[in-house]
């Protein structure tokens, strides 16, 4: 069923205040494969991921799951993905484990989940410590770990390894394969040689177009 | 699709509780600013308990409305900041209903506090004895008004500079019926003309409120994220 999913986007523009971050881009996703975004600052990839996301609209074309485009049903939309942004979104009043579980009850996935989601990225020792005590890369994992926890077809991930050692780097690649080899579709926007499943690239080139090649 | 739709809900009023409570700051603070700005009137308008007793609700009221107002810009900044405005409009909680729990979680700890607070107040600046029923009740019914339609000027002024000046601006005209009829209700049942139709008007204000604030509010946050 899964592997039948697909996410294709036409004639995509997208205005950020008055400038034309890209117009004209195209791309098409089945299930199984990751679409790495690259492209310099400011290229669009933030923009294209929260249009992926649904937080925006497009200026102009079309984004379809399945053949449907997402407008038409926003709340499927929102129910099939999952989004990591720039920022981390972590409480720093909140424990480790209190941060992860409030993502995995508002998303209505199972509780025990989130322990395991835990151990994935390294952090079910700090499990019981307050978030304010976490570093930076810490503070990502733990953003990380929700992709762990719930389950969702496409994930958006925008660099997702700022700020990530190297092993930690490894255990993002593991986490993307492994939501891959189970049909799910992933767009990430990196600047690292991230080894991604498919291996199919969407490059911005700034200025205001885009390419695709497999 | 999941069973996201009353357990965002629940999550999310669990979560702004238990940060309400590590933080503690919030309620601190908005009792703490009720209970001086209320004290300073006896220092401002003279102690003659005929003058305190006549002004008294008013008095009340403005402080409950200004306390409110104090912590309303804090209702969806800190989730603005650190990026959870994103993921909670990606997530398949409708936008109103995460609205509504947060609204839920700032009243039980900003209103219900000032609710319960206020009676102690009352007997500090003289009000009649028969005043007191009205003013609970208009108070329990009025606060969570000043929440829902602070919640829409506090997602409109997402982004800006200065927001809390705006956001003055923008809702304290707004909570002038409210103030009306909270006032009026103290007064007619501290002369024995009975309270009631204020407080129905209260109610209907509160329903009103209930339910269009969360959906008008839930809208600007979106438009706040784009």
């Amino acid at each position: 069923m899964n592997s039948a999913d697909r996410l294709e986007c036409r004639d995509l523009a997208c205005l950020r205040g008055e400038r034309l971050v890209f117009r004209k881009l195209a791309l098409s996703l089945a299930g199984g494969a990751a679409l790495r975004l690259v492209g310099p600052n400011g290229s669009g990839k933030s923009s294209l991921l929260r249009l992926l996301a649904g937080l925006g609209r497009p200026a102009a074309g079309t984004i379809a799951w399945n053949g449907a485009d997402i407008d038409g049903d926003r709340d499927a939309h929102r129910a099939r993905l999952l989004f990591l942004g720039h920022q981390d979104a972590v409480k720093p009043w909140l424990t480790v484990a209190e941060n992860l579980e409030f993502w995995s009850a508002l998303h209505g996935a199972p509780a025990e989940r989130a322990v395991s989601a835990l151990e994935r990225v390294s952090l079910s020792a700090q499990r019981n410590l307050p978030a304010r005590f976490l570093s930076q890369g810490q503070r990502r994992r733990l953003a990380l770990a929700r992709f762990a926890a719930i389950p969702a077809r496409l994930w958006l991930l925008d660099e997702p390894t700022v700020g990530l050692d190297e092993a930690s780097v490894s255990a993002v690649e593991a986490l993307i394969a492994g939501h891959c080899a189970v049909g799910g579709l992933a767009v990430v926007s990196t600047h690292l040689a991230l080894r991604l499943p498919g291996e199919q690239t969407l490059a911005l080139d700034g200025a205001g177009a885009g390419a695709c090649a497999a | 699709m999941k069973s996201a739709w009353g357990g965002g809900f629940g999550a999310m009023l669990r979560r702004d509780l238990r940060l309400a409570l590590r933080q503690g700051s919030d309620t601190a603070t908005v009792l703490a600013f009720f209970v001086i700005v209320v004290s300073l009137f006896p220092f401002g308008v003279g102690a003659e308990p005929q003058t305190l007793s006549a002004i008294g609700a008013g008095i009340l009221w403005v402080a409950a409305l200004l306390a409110a107002l104090l912590s309303l810009d804090r209702l969806f900044q800190a989730d603005y900041d650190d990026g959870t405005i994103d993921y909670l409009l990606a997530s398949p909680a409708a936008p109103s209903l995460i609205v509504l729990a947060k609204c839920a979680a700032h009243w039980l700890t900003t209103g219900l506090p000032l609710v319960i607070l206020s009676p102690l107040l009352a007997l500090l600046l003289n009000m009649p004895a028969a005043g007191f029923p009205a003013l609970i009740l208009g108070l329990a019914i009025g606060t969570p008004v000043l929440t829902l339609v602070g919640a829409i000027g506090a997602a409109l002024v997402l982004g800006a500079r200065r927001g809390g000046v705006l956001l003055s601006l923008l809702i304290l005209p707004l909570y002038i019926p409210v103030l009306i009829f909270g006032v009026a209700a103290v007064e007619a049942a501290a002369t024995g003309r009975g309270a009631a139709p204020h407080l129905l008007l209260l109610g209907a204000l509160c329903l009103a409120a209930l339910a269009l604030a969360p959906f008008v509010a839930g809208a600007a946050l979106r438009q706040a994220a784009e």
